[in-house]
């Protein structure tokens, strides 16, 4: 099997999940309502979780302890889509792109399923169950704020174009696309894409929200070659300021 | 967390004035029989205005006491932490939402609840007005803050009113696995390098004066509180709940190795309780009215959330819903 490709693969969604997680979590004590403080809180647990699970398959491979991944890269060794990274701005924006990143990893991770690489297929089974609770959640809102009033289908509409670029800046096409198809490890980028593509077409047309033809965006690349916006790496400095006081220490 | 130290006002002669005598004798009698109340009971007026301040109090003091831990999240150390204080910090919230729906059986709405914190009308708990400076801060809430709420929570458990002992009795279980995790990060600080012993030992110097405070003013000191005590609104001293917490817990922070900045602080072998040096009330009084080091960033945070939110909610009301006061 090919390693390189493999860990190529982890890391990406790895990292995604890391990073989106520790944005999720900065809704708590700042949500609209209780409720919502609470089920950003949940897949905030679940997506970090998922990144410890992805890191230790990893470092089963070889690479270094989950701690030392996650906590010390700097934003140039993140390979997490420019999505993730971005600051949550108002819940308009933090829900578009939970529904947008959600629909593609419950698809990402349905497809991976069927991976030969069966510590992988494995882990997807687990987390494809989650993930149900992810998408259900944000089509759940989306429809509701989508079609109630002027001011929510508005900035729904507005953070919906605003994400769109970086949403299919997820796709970005890894250097290994081929090897992975070959082998049966991923069936690829492209195929995740279309799919993704559908199933967004699917919830938006039950609201009032309109859908830009797709070629009509441009994507925004770069996050998957470690290329971020200047967002990613305070929020890395902010991840390891307690444990680069002594890094040494167990806490 | 993180109830207790309510603070409960001085009653008035004239409030059981005009209550049907022969009701109140049997809602006595029914308390007395160890019986709880239930919303669609009948209950003193005083009866119902005591328990909505103490619950809504007791909510708004999960949901701003998830503010100087939820700060923490972020930057917490590894995995383990992280996943553990989200959790945490998470719990919390869903203890204020499960408070505010005991007190919304009282007949006070949630929207008017918060509306009352954001302009100042009511109170939460007086340790969240202090900062935290660092994770060890952070630590102190997670592990000592949270024991002294259980302390008050378990004598509160076993009050009169059924909706406010349900959700206490929920909120206790998780409680101790805070308590728990709070030990384990103290332990790792105590057993680690100097630079996280000396982390937590000034950490225990900034905290210990408003740990003390948590509690209520000394029973000296405190409004006369015997008709709440009768009716198990209040169940116990804040004396008492005070002791029981430097019983259960100076051993335990002795025993890391760490001093309690209180050359006055001993077990009294005569009277079996402990002689400590006397908290400054006057401060206390001072930042619970308002003028503590972070009472007005607190609120502001809420305000910012309710404002920020606002259009979410109401995109949430449709012609068809309406209001409804929970029933338990």
């Amino acid at each position: 099997m090919n390693n390189e490709a493999l860990k190529e693969l982890l890391y990406k969604m790895a990292d995604d999940q890391l990073i989106l997680g520790h944005r999720n979590s900065e809704w708590t004590g700042f949500g609209p309502l209780l409720e919502e403080d609470i089920a950003f809180s949940s897949m905030a647990q679940d997506k970090v979780g998922h990144s410890l699970a992805l890191y230790t398959i990893l470092q089963e491979l070889g690479e270094q302890d989950p701690d030392t991944v996650a906590f010390t890269r700097n934003a140039e060794q993140f390979h997490n889509s420019l999505l993730t990274e971005l600051p949550n701005g108002e819940y308009d924006f933090s829900l578009i792109r939970h529904f947008l990143y959600d629909t593609a990893e419950a698809l990402r991770f349905e497809m991976l399923t069927q991976s030969s690489f069966e510590p992988l297929a494995q882990l997807s089974a687990k987390i494809r169950g989650e993930l149900r609770y992810h998408t259900m959640h944000a089509n759940t809102w989306i429809k509701q704020l989508g079609s109630a009033t002027t001011e929510s289908i508005t900035r729904l509409q507005k953070s919906l174009e605003y994400a769109l670029p970086y949403a299919l800046g997820m796709f970005e096409k890894s250097p290994f696309e081929n090897a992975l198809i070959s082998e049966g490890i991923f069936a690829g980028e492209q195929v995740l894409e279309d799919k993704w593509k559908r199933k967004v077409e699917e919830v938006l047309a039950q609201t009032q929200l309109q859908l830009p033809a797709w070629d009509t965006i441009t994507p925004h690349l770069g996050g998957r070659v470690g290329k971020h916006t200047e967002h990613l790496q305070p929020l890395l400095d902010e991840m390891s300021e307690v444990l680069r006081i002594d890094p040494t220490a167990e806490w | 967390m993180y109830g207790g130290g309510n603070t409960f006002e001085g009653i008035k002669s004239d409030e059981l004035t005009g209550e049907d005598p022969v009701k109140l004798a049997e809602f006595e009698a029914r308390i007395e029989r160890g019986e709880k109340i239930e919303p669609s009971d009948w209950m003193p007026k005083l009866y119902r205005k005591q328990l909505i301040r103490m619950i809504e109090q007791h909510a708004h003091s999960e949901i701003i006491g998830a503010l100087p831990e939820g700060t923490w999240i972020t930057r917490a150390p590894g995995f383990k932490r992280k996943m553990a204080l989200m959790a945490k910090v998470q719990d919390e919230v869903g203890h204020g939402q499960l408070l505010y729906s005991a007190a919304e059986t009282l007949g006070k709405s949630r929207e008017a609840m918060i509306d009352d914190l954001i302009n100042g009308k009511s109170k939460y708990s007086n340790i969240f007005n202090y900062p935290t400076f660092t994770w060890a801060d952070c630590c102190f809430i997670s592990w000592l803050v949270d024991a002294g709420a259980i302390v008050n929570q378990l004598a509160n458990a076993k009050g009169s009113y059924g909706p406010y002992c349900r959700a206490l009795d929920r909120i206790c279980a998780e409680e101790s696995f805070h308590l728990k995790y709070g030990h384990h990060c103290v332990i790792y600080l105590a057993s680690g390098t100097q630079k996280q012993r000396d982390m937590f030992q000034e950490a225990l110097n900034r905290w210990w004066p408003p740990m003390m405070h948590f509690f209520g003013p000394s029973d000296k000191i405190s409004v006369h509180t015997e008709i709440l005590m009768k009716w198990k609104v209040k169940m116990g001293t804040n004396d008492d709940m005070r002791n029981q917490f430097l019983d259960m817990y100076v051993p335990k922070i002795w025993e890391l190795g760490f001093t309690i900045p209180d050359p006055n602080l001993k077990k009294n072998t005569e009277t079996g309780r402990w002689d400590y040096t006397e908290p400054d009330w006057e401060e206390f009084k001072r930042v619970i009215n308002g003028d503590g080091p972070c009472n007005s960033e607190r609120l502001e945070v809420r305000r910012i959330a309710e404002e920020r939110g606002r259009w979410v909610r109401e995109a949430l009301r449709t012609a068809k819903t309406e209001y409804v006061t929970p029933l338990a």
